[in-house]
C-alpha cells in the first residue's frame, strides 16, 4: 500500500505565550551588498532578490555603497517626518476610541518606508499606494488638518465622507485614490507608468503592496505587464510579516522571498532593510532612476515588522507574542535614525525629546482645527446630498429620483 | 456591424492622441473578430497593441493610463472573460470618481463580444449586462446595428466615466432575427447598415423606438431587437419595438412613454431569467406604469442553465418564444 497523501499547512515559529524566534530571517550585515550600476543586466543580480541591502549598522555608522544619498538636513527632516507619522497615528489611535472616528491605520514600526521613498520622487510622479503609506503623504507636506478631516469625516472632507477613514487622494501630491481592497493598485500603477511612456512624459509611477497581498493574482498582472512593457515604474512590496493574522509564510511559498517573485520576470529585484531610512532611499533611488531612465520596472521588497495593530478593529496578540516587536532583529526604524544622527554629530537626546514634543504638538494643533469642523458623529458631517454626487460627471435621472425620495 | 465598429475607434484614435486600444490578440492580428484590424499599422504599437491574457491586468492598467490623461479602448475577448476582470472593473474603475470626489476619473471603454448564436458554448456566448447594470458608477451599452455601434462607440470613448460596450456578437456579421434555419443576410441591405463616414455620435442614455405600435410595447436591445421585430411580423401583432440602446442610464421615459400608451409590455433579453436585467425593467414598468397596464410585464429570456452547446436553439428566446408571449400577453 502506497503512504497516504498529507497537507502541509505551514505555521509561524511562535505563537502567544511562546519566545519570539526570528533565527529564520537571515539579515546580512549593513554595507555587505554591492550597488550594481543602474543599466545593470537583470540576470547578473538575482543574488540580490535573497539578500538585504542595509547601510545602518549596530553602531549607528552608514556604511558600504548604499551609504551617502542623503545629507544631515535631509535626514533631520526624515526623522521629523517619521516623529509626525508616529505622533498622528497615536492620536488617531486614541481618536478611534473616543468614537470621533471609526477606524484607523497606523503605521508603527514601518515609518521609514514610505516616508523616504516618497524623497526619490518627482513632482508629477504618481503612487498608488496601500493605506499603510501615508508617509507619502506626511513627507511631501500634505496638511495634517485635512488628513483628519478625512478620518473624522466632517463638513471639510475632501472626500465628502464617501471614503473609510484613511484612504485618502491627493493628485497634487502624486496619492491615486486608495482602494481598500487589496492589490487592484499595482495593474493600476502600471498602466499610469505605459501611458506616460505612451504620452512621451518623464514622470513615473511607484505601486505599493503587503507581502500577503502578492498572492492576489493582480500582483502578477501587474509584473507581467510592466517586465513586458518595460514600464517606467517602481514596484513596492512591503514585507511587514504578518497580513492580519496570517503570517507571511502562507503568501511566500516555498520560495524563500518575496522578491524572488519578480526573477521570473526578469524585473531586477532587491531586497532592503525596511527600518533603515537610508536605504530605503537609496534602494528607492536606484529603481527611480532605472525607470526614468527608460530601463523599466524594478521590484524592492522592504523587510520591515508590523508593530501595531493591523487597523484599530485588531488585536495581535490573539496570534503572536506580545514581546516580538520587542524581538525584531532590525529594530525600529525612528530609534535607528536618531543614533545615526547622534553618531554623526548632528543630533541629541534633548533635541529628539524636542522634536517628539513639536511633533505632538503639531499634531494636536491641526487636531483641533479639525475637530471644529466636526467629528464622525457630530451634526456636521457631509449631507446626504454628496452621497449622490460624483458616481457619474452627470447625474442621471434614476438617480436624481433617489436623491429626490431622500428629501434632500 | 464590425467594420462600422473598427471606424469608430479609428475615428477616436484619429482625432485625439490619448486613444489607445489594446487587448488580446488585438495588435497585429486585429482581434479574433478582427473589429482592430489595420489600427496598429495606422497609429504605430504603441496606440494598439497585444495585452498579456490577464484581463485584470488589461482592465487595470486601463484605469491606471485614464488616471494618467488616457481615453483607453480595451477589448475583452469575450464577455465570458470578463470575471477575472471584475474586481478591477466593479470596485476600481466604476467608483474612481466618487471615491476621490472627482479628483481622479476613469474615462475608457471596455468593449466585450456578447451574446450567442455562434455556437460558442458556455464560454463563449454569455449576456453578463446585469452584472454591469447592478454597478453603481458604470454605463452600459449595447448596440443593435452598424450606425448605432459607430455612433455610440464614438459617443462612448468621449464619455467622462468608465462604459461596458457589449457587442452582440451574432450581430456582427448582419440583422439575425432568430430564425437560424434561413439564410444568413448581411447589413448591404439593411437600412441600419448604413454608415457614415467620419465623425458623429450617438448620444448615451437614449432608446430608439425600432418599430411603432399600439397593441404591445416590446422592450429590448442587441440580438433581441431584431428578433422582437421579427416576432411582430410573424404573428400580426402591431408591437412598438423599443431599442434600449443604452441600459444604464436607462431611458425611462420612452419606456414609459410607449408602455402608457399601448397598456401591455414584454421585455426580452438573451441573457439567463432569473434577476436579469429584465426583471428591472418590468419592476420599472410596474412602478411607473402600473395603472396604464391591461396584462402582466411578461419576460422572454435565456432558460436559467448555463448556455448549452449543442442545444444553443432551444435555449435562445426566438422568434417563436417572443411571439407566444406577444399572443399570450395580448389575450390576458
Amino acid at each position: 500500500m502506497p503512504k497516504p497523501l498529507s497537507l502541509h499547512v505551514p505555521e509561524p515559529a511562535v505563537r502567544p505565550g511562546g519566545v519570539p524566534d526570528f533565527s529564520g530571517v537571515h539579515i546580512a550585515p549593513a554595507g555587505a551588498v554591492d550597488r550594481p550600476p543602474v543599466d545593470v543586466d537583470p540576470g547578473e543580480i538575482r543574488d540580490m532578490a535573497f539578500s538585504v541591502i542595509r547601510v545602518l549598522n549596530r553602531e549607528g555608522e552608514a556604511v558600504g555603497p548604499w551609504a551617502g544619498s542623503l545629507s544631515d538636513e535631509q535626514l533631520i527632516e526624515g526623522l521629523r517626518h517619521m516623529l509626525l507619522l508616529r505622533a498622528l497615528d497615536a492620536r488617531m489611535v486614541i481618536a478611534q476610541r473616543q468614537g470621533k472616528t471609526s477606524f484607523y491605520i497606523q503605521h508603527l514600526g514601518e515609518e521609514a518606508v514610505s516616508t523616504a521613498f516618497r524623497k526619490v520622487l518627482e513632482k508629477g510622479d504618481m503612487n498608488f499606494a496601500t493605506y499603510r503609506q501615508a508617509g507619502l503623504l506626511i513627507a511631501d507636506d500634505y496638511p495634517l488638518e485635512t488628513m483628519i478631516n478625512q478620518i473624522y469625516a466632517n463638513s471639510e472632507d475632501p472626500l465628502k465622507g464617501r471614503q473609510l477613514p484613511t484612504l485618502y487622494s491627493s493628485r497634487e501630491q502624486g496619492f491615486f485614490t486608495l482602494s481598500g481592497n487589496l492589490a487592484t493598485q499595482f495593474p493600476q500603477a502600471v498602466g499610469w507608468a505605459m501611458a506616460s511612456a505612451i504620452k512621451g512624459e518623464t514622470n513615473i509611477a511607484a505601486g505599493w503592496i503587503g507581502d500577503g497581498s502578492t498572492a492576489e493574482s493582480d500582483f502578477h498582472a501587474a509584473l507581467v505587464f510592466a517586465s513586458t512593457f518595460r514600464a517606467p515604474v517602481v514596484l513596492n512590496v512591503v514585507n511587514n510579516q504578518w497580513a492580519i493574522s496570517t503570517f507571511q509564510g502562507i503568501a511566500r511559498g516555498g520560495v524563500g522571498t518575496f522578491a524572488a517573485r519578480g526573477l521570473g520576470y526578469g524585473i531586477p529585484s532587491l531586497r532592503v532593510d525596511g527600518n533603515d531610512y537610508l536605504a530605503v532611499h537609496a534602494v528607492g533611488l536606484w529603481a527611480a532612476k532605472r525607470a526614468r531612465q527608460n530601463l523599466g520596472p524594478t521590484l524592492i521588497e522592504y523587510v520591515t515588522y508590523r508593530a501595531g495593530a493591523h487597523s484599530t478593529s485588531d488585536d495581535p496578540s490573539a496570534y503572536r507574542p506580545k514581546e516580538e516587536s520587542a524581538a525584531w532583529p532590525l529594530g525600529d526604524p525612528v530609534i535607528r535614525l536618531k543614533a545615526h544622527l547622534i553618531t554623526r554629530g548632528v543630533w541629541s537626546e534633548d533635541r529628539h525629546i524636542q522634536l517628539e514634543a513639536e511633533m505632538r504638538d503639531t499634531v494636536i494643533t491641526a487636531q483641533k482645527a479639525a475637530e471644529a469642523n466636526g467629528t464622525m458623529h457630530s451634526a456636521n458631517r457631509p449631507s446626504a446630498r454628496d452621497m449622490f454626487e460624483g458616481v457619474y460627471a452627470e447625474m442621471p435621472p434614476h438617480l436624481r429620483r433617489q436623491r429626490q425620495e431622500t428629501g434632500v | 456591424m464590425i467594420q462600422a465598429i473598427r471606424d469608430g475607434m479609428d475615428v477616436a484614435m484619429g482625432e485625439d492622441d490619448t486613444v489607445v486600444v489594446y487587448g488580446e490578440d488585438v495588435g497585429y492580428f486585429g482581434g479574433v473578430f478582427r473589429a482592430t484590424q489595420g489600427l496598429q499599422e495606422k497609429y504605430g504599437r504603441d496606440r494598439c497593441f497585444d495585452a498579456p491574457i490577464s484581463e485584470s491586468g488589461i482592465v487595470g492598467t486601463a484605469i491606471g493610463m485614464a488616471a494618467n490623461g488616457m481615453r483607453p479602448c480595451v477589448e475583452i475577448q469575450f464577455a465570458d472573460y470578463m470575471y477575472p476582470a471584475y474586481d478591477q472593473i466593479t470596485q476600481e474603475a466604476a467608483r474612481i470618481r466618487y471615491r476621490s470626489n472627482g479628483d481622479f476619473t476613469c474615462p475608457m471603454v471596455i468593449r466585450m463580444p456578447t451574446g450567442g448564436g455562434i455556437f460558442g458554448g458556455q464560454t463563449h456566448s454569455q449576456s453578463p449586462e446585469a452584472l454591469f447594470t447592478h454597478v453603481a458608477g458604470l454605463k452600459v451599452v449595447v448596440p443593435c446595428n452598424p450606425y448605432d455601434a459607430k455612433g455610440l462607440l464614438i459617443a462612448a470613448i468621449e464619455d467622462p466615466d468608465p462604459v461596458i460596450f457589449l457587442e452582440p456578437k451574432r450581430l456582427y456579421n448582419g440583422p439575425f432575427d432568430g430564425h437560424y434555419d434561413r439564410p444568413v443576410t448581411g447589413w448591404g441591405k439593411h437600412p441600419d447598415g448604413e454608415v457614415p463616414e467620419g465623425h458623429y455620435t450617438v448620444p448615451l442614455a437614449q432608446a430608439k423606438i425600432k418599430r411603432e405600435g399600439i397593441d404591445v410595447t416590446v422592450l429590448a436591445y442587441g440580438t433581441m431587437v431584431h428578433v422582437a421585430l421579427a416576432a411582430a411580423e410573424d404573428t400580426g401583432i402591431d408591437a412598438e419595438v423599443i431599442d434600449l440602446r443604452t441600459l444604464l442610464p436607462y431611458d425611462l421615459d420612452t419606456i414609459t412613454a410607449s408602455v402608457r400608451k399601448t397598456g401591455r409590455c414584454i421585455v426580452v433579453h438573451e441573457a439567463t431569467l432569473t434577476s436579469g436585467f429584465g426583471a428591472e425593467l418590468a419592476a420599472l414598468v410596474a412602478e411607473h406604469c402600473f395603472y396604464h397596464l391591461e396584462a402582466p410585464v411578461r419576460r422572454v429570456a435565456g432558460w436559467d442553465t448555463p448556455y448549452p452547446h449543442a442545444q444553443e436553439w432551444d435555449y435562445f428566446p426566438g422568434p417563436a418564444r417572443v411571439g407566444a408571449a406577444l399572443t399570450q400577453t395580448m389575450e390576458a
